[in-house]
């Protein structure tokens, strides 16, 4: 396959980028995205120029680090996947493709393709976990808890904090990501000792932080890679809103 | 807790969700007012005089344009958060995501127009009949008594040029409708994924009922006034 890629480059957080073209010859339709990327670095290395950067880590859909925003999608022209796990077979030979940084105030580009997700680290730091002292392993069966309980709180588990969700809210709103994390703990019963105090705690350092309100558009489950639900917003809306009314 | 309802995102959407639900119960309301005209002209003008310059009336308007302002208040200021929360600079490429409305993207604009055809509305039917009445008057800048319902709607549904100001408006309230009924439960927490394909139904027959009913009446009363359908 041969493509023509429009790649957003910028030198630094300060600097203005723009758009550069470049081409790459002979990709195997059976590589990945990252790997189409690493090809084309290889090329510029060998041409003394500087190679774009871009977030990437585990390469197998887990770790939330590579980011992207591809032809006018978070992840590219697929859903439930991340970037990592994108090939090239969804593109056809001669295509241009466009990729951008997250585009997010509380996002800023680093460099490239590479945008500061901090602030979703620091969300968690506000009450993503639970307090215990820790001994030696539970026993697993000492607290019961009901198969659909445990179901729904692994599937808000599900999230790896990738920043898709609010890369496509158009109003810039972490919501997605912060009632995942909300509501894998209030499912449990482990969680819901502190689950007030986590609501609050993890809107309060949302909000801080700059990103937007949610208006229930639905296009961060629409594009999330783990397809948290929108249900997790409606239940983190209940878990803070009736933790303020106990206030 | 009373401050989160200015500071907090969850806060701020609680009051957008709560103006909003009394909105749309307030919608209802003058929809029933207004079928009357379809079946008799008379009950449509006890209904204007009852809604005239009387405290009950008076409360009514106030408590309602206190919830018009609280919506487009906190409309204004989470439009604007929200916009900077995007940053200023912009994807070069972007498509519609799978499974999202139209409406839900567009619920400012369609505010905005929706404000356009209230201060319209307004003017007719406030401006030339309550107010009136407030300030002692006894005929409207069209001649017609305060509390004449009936003239003023033959007066203004006679003309095809508002009829279709009113069926845009109608329209753009439609689309908002859409979106904001299922939202306003979303945003207090009453939803869940089996009740969200029940709440998005629900909130497009209520949007349709509504819309239709208002648009009915629109046309009838255009039909009417120009003598092609009678009373």
């Amino acid at each position: 396959m041969n493509l023509t890629l429009k790649i957003w480059r910028q030198k630094n957080a300060k600097a203005s980028g723009a758009f550069e073209t470049y081409t790459v010859k002979d990709v195997s339709p059976d590589s990945s995205f990252l790997e189409m990327l690493d090809i084309l670095n290889n090329n510029l290395i060998h041409e003394g120029k500087e190679p774009i950067v871009f977030d990437h880590d585990c390469r197998e859909g887990i770790c939330g680090m590579c980011s992207l925003h591809i032809n006018g999608r978070a992840h590219g022209p697929d859903s439930e996947i991340t970037t990592c796990q994108l090939h090239m077979r969804k593109f056809k030979d001669g295509d241009t493709i466009t990729i951008e940084p997250w585009r997010s105030a509380a996002f800023p580009v680093i460099k490239d393709l590479a945008v500061d997700r901090n602030a979703y680290d620091k969300i968690l730091q506000a009450g993503g976990f639970i307090s215990v002292n820790t001994g030696g392993v539970p026993d697993g069966n000492a607290i019961p808890i009901p198969k659909p309980d445990a179901d729904e709180s692994m599937d808000a588990a599900a999230c790896i904090g990738c920043g898709a969700c609010a890369a496509t809210c158009k109003n810039g709103s972490a919501m997605l990501f912060v009632a995942a994390r909300v509501s894998s703990l209030a499912k449990l019963p482990q969680g819901r000792v502190e689950g007030s105090l986590r609501a609050k705690a993890m809107v309060a350092k949302m909000d801080e932080l700059g990103f937007g309100n949610c208006t229930n558009i639905g296009a961060c489950e629409a594009e999330c890679p783990k397809l948290i639900s929108l249900a997790h917003i409606a239940r983190l809306n209940r878990e803070f809103l009736s933790a303020k009314f106990q206030d | 807790m009373g401050n989160f309802l200015t500071s907090s995102s969850i806060g701020r959407k609680l009051v957008m969700s709560v103006s909003g639900a009394f909105l749309v119960l307030f919608l209802i309301f003058h929809l029933a007012m207004n079928l009357t005209l379809l079946f008799s002209e008379e009950s449509y003008n006890l209904v204007t005089s009852f809604l005239g310059a009387n405290w009950y009336a008076l409360i009514g308007t106030l408590i309602l344009a206190l919830g018009v302002v609280v919506h487009v208040v906190y409309a204004l200021i989470l439009t604007l958060q929200n916009r900077r929360a995007r940053g200023s600079q912009r994807y070069a490429v972007t498509v519609k995501e799978e499974g999202v409305s139209w409406a839900s993207k567009n619920m400012f604009v369609l505010g905005l127009i929706i404000c356009l055809g209230l201060a319209i509305h307004l003017w007719n039917f406030w401006w030339n009949m309550q107010f009136v009445e407030i300030i002692g008057g006894h005929e409207n800048s069209f001649g017609h008594h305060p509390q004449d319902g009936v003239s003023m709607v033959r007066e203004i549904f006679g003309s095809w040029v508002y009829l279709v100001i009113y069926l845009v408006w109608f329209g753009a309230i439609w689309f908002h409708l859409t979106h904001g009924v299922w939202s306003m439960f979303q945003t207090v927490g009453w939803a869940n994924k089996t009740w969200y394909p029940r709440l998005k139904i629900t909130s497009n027959i209520v949007a349709t009922l509504i819309v239709l009913g208002f648009a009915a009446i629109a046309v009838v009363s255009f039909l009417r006034a120009n003598g092609i359908c009678g009373a």
